[in-house]
């Protein structure tokens, strides 16, 4: 008999999705029964017609094979969401022709609030082509042949670019032989991008796909592509290649500088916060100093006995070679007596960065002094004694 | 944040305000027996040491400078009276090396222009945790000592308020507590600095220990003091009869009293000893305690005398790390009883002191990292102990 339907629902519900990582599509309208068996019955007889999402007689049967999605589906899809964008739009009061992604998040986050930790599971409303999984759509016609050559491969996309990179990769040889013949060559003018860029990982290249690749799919696609950009080929091949490069954003140029500023004597100092685990410090680095670091008031060897801490508080000035130069004041809360030295020591790290050169910051950056901490307290979990530590095992 | 009240402001006027003596610091300085000339020579080894081992002459030239006390005197005037870290570091170098510094300099230029027409004037020394006030406190014991005056060295009174094994009931007073360990150990010590006054003063009454022992009248001290170290039991009450006969007589004029006690801050605090009924014994039940209290009154009975003391935070009980001003750390009473008094503060290395004693530690080897001779590791080293000398100390030390 036919399972009960588990994913009828309204229609204009069917808009919203718990999670991007359905792989089910719910949108079909509304789910009788009793077509269920229709559907089952009849499958092997409309198999060559295009057929919509597998019929399940069973509740947890897992699909034997992955989903496949209509491309008529998928356009439904995307018509289906630019009017529930409009209606959302409409409902939140604002101008339904710029009514961007980031509205539409507010927009949901507003209407259902949710309490969850898990942010992927947390009501939201996103374009199609971000929920369904990008996946080649039918690949056969009416009459069950196929529509690309390479499709029985298994890997059609993967092969066909293959093929055309190899393709293009020969006419440009043979371009140059025939240049080098005539003795018409042309300096191979390298315009690398003074951003340094890198090719694809495999994962983009999945991802651009739509396939799955083994690790040695890949290496043979880069060297490829490696020999390629070797050749001197002219302005199509450079785009072709440029398909697969990715910059590489420099660490550095992210690092903000803080601005000096000057007291009422002249003198320069500059003001940063820093964070470790839960302590809080905020750090003042006067220009012209003699040294004298004060916490809270109070002396820095008075507040840390202990050498270990003040070793770290000296570590900044010791890098860059300011030991005697700077007076610092500073206020810190929270935390221990190592997290309050570790917050003073990044504050005072950001705050030098406003006295020194770009390059010197690049070093701090690199000695990881600039990078706050991540490590926090783990959570003790339940069944175990500590975060990790479990419960002594009896045997019996 | 001095207190000097009128009286002590007169006493002030009178006295010289001339040079300055520095007592060396807390932290085992080197041990410097170069026989150098003091003249202000640039070479290092002349900034760190110095030839004058006479505290009586050293002045402002030698701040800063390292000077060397001859083994003799240290077993004679110091049994007991250094702190553990830098017996070590003697034990290490092989000699023993003070640094002469401001606070010292200013309390024994006071000690040499004293009137000892006016009673006992008091001085108290105080400071921070490590900045060198019982190594300061020993380098006046030893210019005292060196002028021939009777030293009454109390080494850490805190010694006394805690950690006491087996108290007694006092034979003298039944109320009291006697502590016959600390009483016999600190009698031998005191023997053995001052030899030579136990034969010449007299004393001056009949002491009874019990039915077959008893000191007649005008026998020397030195009586007294063997008594009490043979008999372990009357060992306080001795103590007790050495203190009140120098009290006595030191107006007389035959010698010049020295009381030095260090930590006195434990004569009015709390104590850690109980009772056998677990409670809380108060220090004047300790008889020890009480006599020393009276020793440092300030009476006028009292003449010919000095007493300079030292608060500590190291040994004090029940105080917070961060106190160092007699007030917190004497308390109502004890600042009552000891007032007035001249308030010494020592504080931290000033830079030339801190080269001086980096430069006697890279003289004795002691230093054995490669940066230490540089610049940058004495910058490193300034700021990690804050030119506070009994962190330096225990940067530098073996680990």
């Amino acid at each position: 008999m036919a399972a009960p339907c588990v994913f009828c629902g309204p229609a204009i519900a069917s808009r919203f999705f718990l999670g991007g990582r359905v792989t089910l599509a719910q949108g079909q309208g509304i789910w009788k029964p009793a077509a269920a068996e229709l559907q089952a019955g009849t499958r092997s007889q409309i198999l060559r017609l295009k057929h919509l999402t597998v019929v399940k007689t069973k509740k947890n049967v897992a699909a034997s094979r992955p989903e496949k999605y209509t491309v008529d589906f998928i356009k439904k899809q995307i018509e289906e969401f630019n009017i529930g964008k409009r209606h959302l739009a409409n409902m939140m009061g604002e101008d339904p022709e710029t009514f961007t992604q980031e509205d539409i998040d507010r927009a949901i986050v507003y209407l259902f609030p949710s309490g969850l930790f898990e942010k992927q599971a947390r009501p939201s409303m996103k374009h199609p082509d971000y929920i369904f999984p990008k996946q080649s759509a039918i690949q056969w016609g009416e009459d069950g042949r196929p529509f690309h050559f390479l499709f029985y491969t298994g890997k059609q996309s993967y092969y066909s670019l293959m093929h055309e990179a190899y393709g293009k990769f020969l006419d440009a040889e043979k371009r140059q032989n025939q240049l080098q013949a005539k003795d018409l060559q042309m300096e191979k003018t390298k315009t690398k991008d003074p951003i340094v860029s890198r090719w694809l990982i495999k994962e983009e290249l999945e991802g651009m796909l739509a396939e799955k690749l083994s690790d040695r799919d890949y290496t043979r696609f880069i060297q490829l592509v490696e020999r390629f950009s070797t050749l001197q080929c002219g302005a199509a091949e450079e785009e072709f290649l440029r398909r697969f490069r990715r910059s590489v954003t420099i660490q550095s140029k992210k690092q903000l500088t803080e601005r000096l500023q000057y007291d009422e004597q002249g003198r320069a100092f500059s003001t940063s916060e820093g964070k470790r685990k839960s302590a809080k410090a905020e750090v003042v680095v006067y220009e012209h100093g003699n040294g004298k670091i004060k916490v809270n008031g109070v002396d820095h060897l008075l507040y840390f006995p202990v050498t270990q801490d003040r070793e770290q508080l000296m570590f900044p000035f010791h890098f860059l070679d300011r030991l005697g130069k700077h007076d610092v004041n500073c206020t810190v809360s929270g935390g221990g007596r190592s997290a309050q030295a570790g917050a003073i020591r990044l504050a005072t790290a950001r705050a030098l960065c406003s006295f020194v050169t770009e390059d010197e910051v690049e070093w701090m950056r690199q000695a990881g002094l600039l990078t706050t901490d991540p490590r926090v307290r783990e959570r003790k979990k339940p069944g175990q004694e500590g975060a990790r530590r479990k419960f002594t095992w009896k045997k019996r | 944040m001095l207190l000097l009240t009128a009286g002590v402001f007169s006493l002030l006027h009178k006295l010289d305000r001339g040079r300055f003596l520095h007592t060396g610091t807390q932290t085992p300085q080197t041990i410097a027996a170069h026989l150098d000339n003091p003249a202000p020579v640039e070479s290092p080894r002349a900034i760190s040491r110095t030839s004058e081992s006479d505290p009586a002459k050293h002045g402002e030239q030698q701040e800063g400078q390292h000077y060397n006390i001859p083994h003799q005197d240290l077993k004679t005037v110091f049994p007991h009276g250094l702190p553990p870290r830098f017996v070590m570091q003697v034990k290490t170098f092989n000699e023993a090396c003070l640094m002469v510094r401001k606070p010292a300099l200013e309390l024994l230029h006071y000690l040499k222009n004293t009137n000892f027409a006016h009673p006992a004037v008091r001085y108290i020394l105080y400071g921070e945790k490590g900045t060198g006030k019982t190594l300061s406190l020993c380098h006046v014991v030893h210019f005292c000592a060196k002028q021939d005056w009777l030293i009454l060295h109390v080494p850490d009174a805190h010694r006394w308020v805690k950690n006491c094994r087996d108290l007694l009931q006092s034979t003298y007073n039944k109320q009291r507590l006697d502590q016959p360990l600390e009483a016999s150990t600190w009698l031998k010590n005191f023997r053995t600095s001052n030899e030579r006054f136990l034969s010449q003063i007299k004393v001056q009454e009949k002491y009874v220990w019990n039915k077959r022992e008893s000191t007649e009248k005008g026998s020397p001290l030195g009586d007294v003091v063997e008594q009490g170290i043979t008999r372990v039991r009357n060992a306080t009450d001795a103590v007790g009869i050495v203190l009140k006969e120098l009290r006595r007589q030191s107006s007389c004029g035959i010698f010049h009293l020295l009381v030095a006690v260090d930590g006195v801050n434990a004569l009015w605090g709390r104590t850690t000893l109980k009772r056998e009924d677990k409670s809380p014994i108060a220090p004047e039940e300790l008889a020890f305690i009480y006599n020393l209290r009276k020793m440092v009154k300030n009476d006028w009975i009292l003449f010919n005398t000095h007493i300079c003391t030292k608060l500590g935070q190291t040994g004090s009980l029940f105080k917070p790390r961060t106190a160092y001003m007699p007030q917190e750390l004497l308390g109502e009473e004890g600042f009552n009883a000891l007032d007035p008094f001249i308030p010494i503060l020592v504080s931290n290395y000033n830079p030339k002191e801190f080269q001086s004693c980096i430069q006697y530690y890279l003289e004795n080897n002691w230093l054995q990292h490669e940066k230490a001779h540089t610049e940058g590791g004495m910058k490193e080293l300034l700021f990690l102990s804050n030119a506070n000398p009994g962190q330096l100390e225990r940067l530098c030390a073996y680990l």
